[in-house]
């Protein structure tokens, strides 16, 4: 497990909740995601490409995907409004280009992020890259912060697929 | 004072507008990438641009690129995740006057408009 990019996102996470968000992030322990059994509602991936190609993923429930689109857009976001993928796209766009900053010696870009909304979906990834799971507790409900990133000298494109999950 | 916000966040533009609003400006025109933003800045003519780097169609920075081609005077602020100080260096090298890194809170973006109204004000 690289456990280089454990801080850059715990970081960025809690700046980012706390500054857009108006919440405190409490971090669990990271762990390395060891099967596809994490299922939820709504989430939002970034891709890497560069000195480090991969991806990080965002996930909630519905509801708690509601409760932060709102809190960060200032207005009352149902899951079916039009601006709540683009808040949740966002935020998670914010958390990969904030974390990046902090990967030290890398010159790495980010992808314009994608939102995949379909209950009870899956986030696979190729079982060659591992992935770290980062468990979040927000005033607002639980996020799931996700990652999976390989050093490499030539860019490449990121790696998420999805299951079970229309976009 | 009109300003030209382009984003391709609804949500982002939508925050902006709420913190030049704080701050008395209310003649604001968006944009959603960097072509929108080329349109909107031959039909509107705005007195500064906030400008994101990440964006479909036309990103930030080669819009500020173009935009500098046709007026070598208009301010222009990026607003982006891209933190890191080559990012901010190539900003500033293709003709921006200021750089917020997002996330932002509406005091820091209001204190750099300020800023670079205030030169920009100074100037002429």
């Amino acid at each position: 497990m690289d456990i280089r990019f454990i801080n850059p996102f715990v970081a960025s996470i809690q700046c980012v909740f706390e500054t857009m968000v108006h919440t405190k992030v409490r971090v669990g322990k990271p762990r390395l995601r060891t099967d596809d059994s994490l299922v939820h509602d709504i989430s939002a991936v970034v891709g890497f490409s560069g000195d480090a190609a991969g991806c990080v993923v965002l996930s909630f429930s519905a509801d708690v995907a509601c409760r932060i689109a709102s809190a960060f857009a200032g207005t009352k976001l149902a899951h079916d409004d039009p601006d709540f993928i683009d808040a949740i796209g966002e935020l998670a766009n914010m958390v990969a280009g904030n974390a990046k900053k902090d990967f030290e010696g890398l010159n790495v870009s980010i992808s314009l992020p994608s939102v995949i909304a379909g209950t009870n979906h899956t986030v696979s990834h190729p079982a060659k890259t591992p992935f770290i799971v980062i468990p979040c507790d927000t005033d607002f409900g639980c996020v799931c912060v996700e990652f999976g990133i390989e050093v490499e000298k030539k860019p490449r494109p990121a790696l998420a697929t999805t299951k079970g999950a229309s976009v | 004072m009109k300003i030209l916000l382009i984003d391709d966040s609804k949500t982002i533009r939508s925050i902006q507008k709420n913190a030049l609003k704080q701050i008395g400006y209310e003649d604001v025109a968006e944009a959603a990438d960097g072509l929108e933003a080329l349109a909107a800045f031959a039909n509107e003519r705005p007195d500064l641009l906030i400008v994101d780097w990440n964006m479909p169609n036309m990103d930030g920075i080669t819009l500020v690129r173009k935009i500098r081609e046709q007026d070598k005077t208009v301010p222009m602020i990026m607003c982006t995740t891209e933190a890191e100080k080559q990012r901010v260096m190539e900003a500033i090298k293709a003709g921006v006057n200021d750089y917020i890194v997002k996330p932002f809170t509406p005091d820091g973006l209001n204190e750099k408009i300020s800023r670079v109204i205030g030169k920009a004000t100074a100037a002429t």
